[in-house]
């Protein structure tokens, strides 16, 4: 099966660090549209060590319930980035992609509007084209539809692990 | 609600140790805006003239610009305000970089220390929490090594740091305050911060900024930014390279330095090496950019790319900014190469790239001049280039002779004597200038020279054209274009500007046109120092972004204050006198308003004289280039006319002509 994903591909050599990306993606979020700017609250966010030349824009994904269970370095061109610099999940281990009052995960929607913006905000912001907006196909796998239960158990499974999960129903069978 | 800005300051008593949150007053924001203007208030409130640099009554203050931390590209200044030690005067040096919009997130406009810390000391401001935090550990350290090693210890990345290395530490009177890929350099701020021990101060914020009338706003900055793409792909033609394309300049971008190095003068401001800028200058100074720098960069929220990470072999990475790439090269008679090695190490030292070379070059020449001897420099090496980094690390340490360097030329010669004032021969109100030495007198810059208070002529220069296009097409089409002129006369002043004739400087542009002109000047950048913009989009460039009529819509829907252009005009000319009256109540006096003698050859005395009583009364100042009762009164300043009342600098009678009168003339 086919399906249209959009996406932004990030060209981090062309990043120069200037973090408009998040200026405007806060903005635009704003509960009042451009009524506010926080780049706290943006769905994009520039890791950006200068003096390493790591310029790394990273637009949030998925809400990640757990941890990782260690962190990986990557040493590229002779740089040492760490594994969580390129991560888009929004997780228990780190601040960020977490709204700063409620800590409720953030996720990129593509500035999703009515009537719809020819591109999100960050890419049309970002004057040096580090960011690119692509719309591709991509090979989906048919997902097996889940019957309600085992979504409910796959969440209990996903917040506890599988263990505890089989544990807490062999204690229920018996009771 | 307040807009634009967050209408707290933190005030921090360094003495006590105590910390607390002002809330500003809103009628403030609308007579002085924010920035330098509001900056200036408070300095004219609280350090009257009898109140050294060194003082702890002295106060140091950082503001963010008014429209800070809004989406407005490009904005994101802090500016430093304090009394310098160098020229006794009022300071305002800024600074680009990302911390002014950080501090705005953190709920604060402003940070305003006053008192002296009796121990080393940094600052975290984190939102609502502040702290003052022991910094013994950092004492000696490198301005950006100590950044990096405070966002470490409080486990911040994203944490903003300003701060001082050893050259503000040892209160050296050109020190600076660095910032990442900027600094506030002029004036010797870094040193007040040192004197005041205070290593660095660490923001962090995570609040939000709001925006009086959102969609306008967001409308005002789509235009600006289509505007900044419109001049990347239309460069102004038959102007030098860094003049043609925006930035602040883009001195990391461009390898044509024909222009720096052959009409600015090299060595202690003395010699001007015309033919210079051969093909093998040109291939080997190229190679070396292209070798030390990694990666083009940019301030917050700005998509042009004046700065760079720039890594030279033996040096640990730094980033360099605007003409620090030459000043060195130039001052030691050398080559690119050492310039940017030499200003890895004073990056970290933290001084001012415009002063320090000069200073260094300076010594050398007193050496020379036999002025200084092996005696007062014991163990000076042999070569030019080891003789500069040796200087650099006894002035900022104030080690022997280095002490009295460290005062910069103007004091340093009155120190050594022995005719040695003659060889401090580039300073205006004490303070080093561009090493420019030039033929013709050109009566704009004469006037932005003698009375511009921020000492630093790269920070007066602006939106009208430095020179006049030799072809009569050529003018014609660039002022076709011309929407940022503030009216269409300026066009007519630089279609008739011809560079030879009887429409050539020092005559024309006319005495009145040269007062109208710098008037403009003057307006752009005092109006982008309480905003916070980048003089890179706006006041420095032909054919900016930014102008005089865009900037009051900008400022009425983004921070909701009602103005429009004549409003916005009247509040740059009321904080820009005050910034004046500052000075003048300090002793600034007509006498001490002059370009170098020796910056142009051919002077004109008398045309000189009547350029300076033109403009004075075009301003609205007496003949001393005090403003004058009458004038402070139009503006709402009568509290200053009544403090110079009381201390006899006025005497209440005088009376200027109405500024209308001199306009009127001015267009006849």
């Amino acid at each position: 099966m086919m399906r249209v994903v959009k996406t932004i591909k990030i060209d981090v050599d062309k990043c120069n660090g200037c973090r408009s990306c998040e200026v405007i993606c806060s903005a635009f979020h704003a509960a009042d549209k451009y009524g506010t700017t926080n780049p706290a609250r943006a769905r994009i966010r520039v890791i950006r060590e200068p003096l390493l030349d790591i310029f790394v824009p990273v637009f949030a994904g998925d809400f990640a319930p757990a941890e990782c269970a260690g962190r990986n370095q990557y040493i590229i061109d002779g740089k040492v980035h760490d594994e969580c610099a390129f991560c888009r999940a929004s997780c228990p281990s780190r601040d960020v992609f977490k709204e700063p009052d409620s800590g409720l995960p953030l996720k990129c929607d593509m500035c999703e509007d009515d009537p719809p913006l020819d591109e999100p905000l960050c890419v049309k912001w970002c004057e040096n084209d580090a960011l690119i907006y692509e719309q591709r196909e991509e090979e989906a796998e048919e997902a097996a539809e889940l019957e309600e239960m085992e979504i409910g158990l796959e969440s209990l499974v996903g917040k506890h692990g599988l263990q505890p999960v089989i544990d807490a129903i062999a204690r229920m069978s018996t009771k | 609600m307040r807009y634009a800005e967050t209408g707290i300051n933190l005030e921090i008593d360094l003495s006590r140790g105590g910390i607390e949150r002002v809330e500003t007053d809103p009628r403030d924001t609308e007579l002085y805006l924010g920035g330098l203007g509001t900056n200036a208030k408070i300095l004219w409130d609280r350090v009257p003239p009898e109140v050294e640099a060194f003082s702890p009554d002295n106060l140091l203050i950082f503001s963010a610009g008014l429209l800070c931390g809004t989406p407005a590209i490009g904005c994101n200044r802090t500016i430093v305000t304090t009394i310098s030690p160098q020229t006794l005067l009022m300071a305002f040096s800024m600074m680009g970089g990302f911390w002014a919009p950080e501090l705005k997130y953190a709920g604060y406009d402003k940070v305003i220390l006053r008192g002296k810390s009796p121990d080393l000391v940094y600052l975290w401001i984190h939102n609502d929490k502040v702290e003052i935090r022991d910094a013994a550990h950092l004492k000696g350290k490198g301005a950006i090594e100590t950044a990096e090693l405070i966002r470490q210890e409080l486990n911040e990345p994203k944490a903003q740091v300003s701060a001082i290395g050893l050259a503000g530490e040892n209160r050296v009177y050109f020190a600076s305050i660095e910032q990442g890929r900027s600094s506030a350099s002029r004036g010797g701020i870094g040193a007040v911060m040192g004197d005041k021990g205070v290593k660095a101060i660490a923001v962090r914020g995570t609040g939000d900024i709001n925006i009086a009338r959102p969609a306008e706003f967001i409308g005002l900055c789509d235009e600006v930014m289509d505007y900044i793409k419109f001049r990347k792909e239309n460069p102004i033609p038959g102007v030098i390279p860094i003049l043609s394309v925006l930035g602040s300049p883009q001195e990391m971008a461009i390898h044509d330095e024909r222009w720096h190095t052959e009409n600015f003068t090299w060595g202690n401001a003395r010699t001007r090496r015309k033919g210079f800028w051969t093909e093998e200058v040109e291939k080997e100074w190229t190679e070396t950019l292209d070798n030390a720098r990694t990666r083009m960069i940019s301030c917050y929220n700005c998509p042009l790319q004046c700065g760079a990470t720039i890594s030279m072999p033996g040096f640990p990475t730094y980033m360099m900014k605007c003409f620090s790439k030459l000043t060195y090269t130039m001052a030691a008679m050398s080559n690119l190469n050492f310039g940017l090695r030499i200003a890895q190490r004073a990056t970290e030292y933290g001084v001012d790239a415009y002063s320090a070379p000069q200073v260094m070059a300076f010594a050398l020449e007193l050496y020379e001049a036999g002025i200084l001897t092996d005696d007062d420099l014991p163990g000076l090496p042999d070569g030019n280039e080891e003789r500069f980094f040796w200087l650099l690390d006894r002035i900022v340490r104030r080690e022997g002779i280095g002490d009295v360097l460290a005062n910069g030329t103007y004091w340093a010669a009155k120190a050594i004597g022995k005719g040695a004032d003659a060889y401090a021969h580039n300073t205006i109100k004490k303070h080093e200038q561009l090493p420019l030495k030039l033929g013709m007198l050109n009566p704009v810059y004469f006037l932005m020279y003698s009375t511009g208070e921020k000492i630093n002529i790269t920070q007066i220069q602006g939106q009208f054209p430095q020179a006049p296009f030799p072809e009569r097409e050529h003018r014609e089409a660039f002022v076709k274009d011309w929407f940022q002129v503030p009216d269409d006369r300026f066009k007519q002043y630089f279609l008739d500007w011809e560079p030879r004739g009887d429409f050539s400087n020092p005559y024309y542009p006319t005495v009145e046109m040269c007062c109208d002109i710098v008037e403009w000047h003057e307006q752009m950048h005092y109006i982008d120092d309480a905003l916070g913009m980048c003089t890179g989009l706006s006041s420095f460039h032909l054919k900016a972004p930014y102008h005089v009529h865009n900037f009051p819509k900008f400022i009425s829907a983004g921070a909701g204050l009602d103005t429009d252009e004549a409003k916005l005009k009247q509040a740059a000319k009321r904080y820009r006198t005050l910034v004046r009256a500052i000075n003048v109540g300090r002793g600034m006096r007509r006498k001490d308003e002059k370009p170098p003698e020796d910056h142009w050859k051919h002077r004109f005395p008398e045309l000189e004289k009547e350029l300076l009583d033109a403009y004075y009364r075009f301003k609205g100042w007496n003949d001393e280039g005090i403003p004058t009762t009458e004038s402070l009164h139009e503006l709402g300043l009568d509290y200053v006319s009544e403090e110079f009342i009381r201390r006899g600098i006025l005497n209440g009678r005088e009376a200027a002509p109405s500024r209308e009168a001199v306009v009127e003339q001015a267009s006849q």
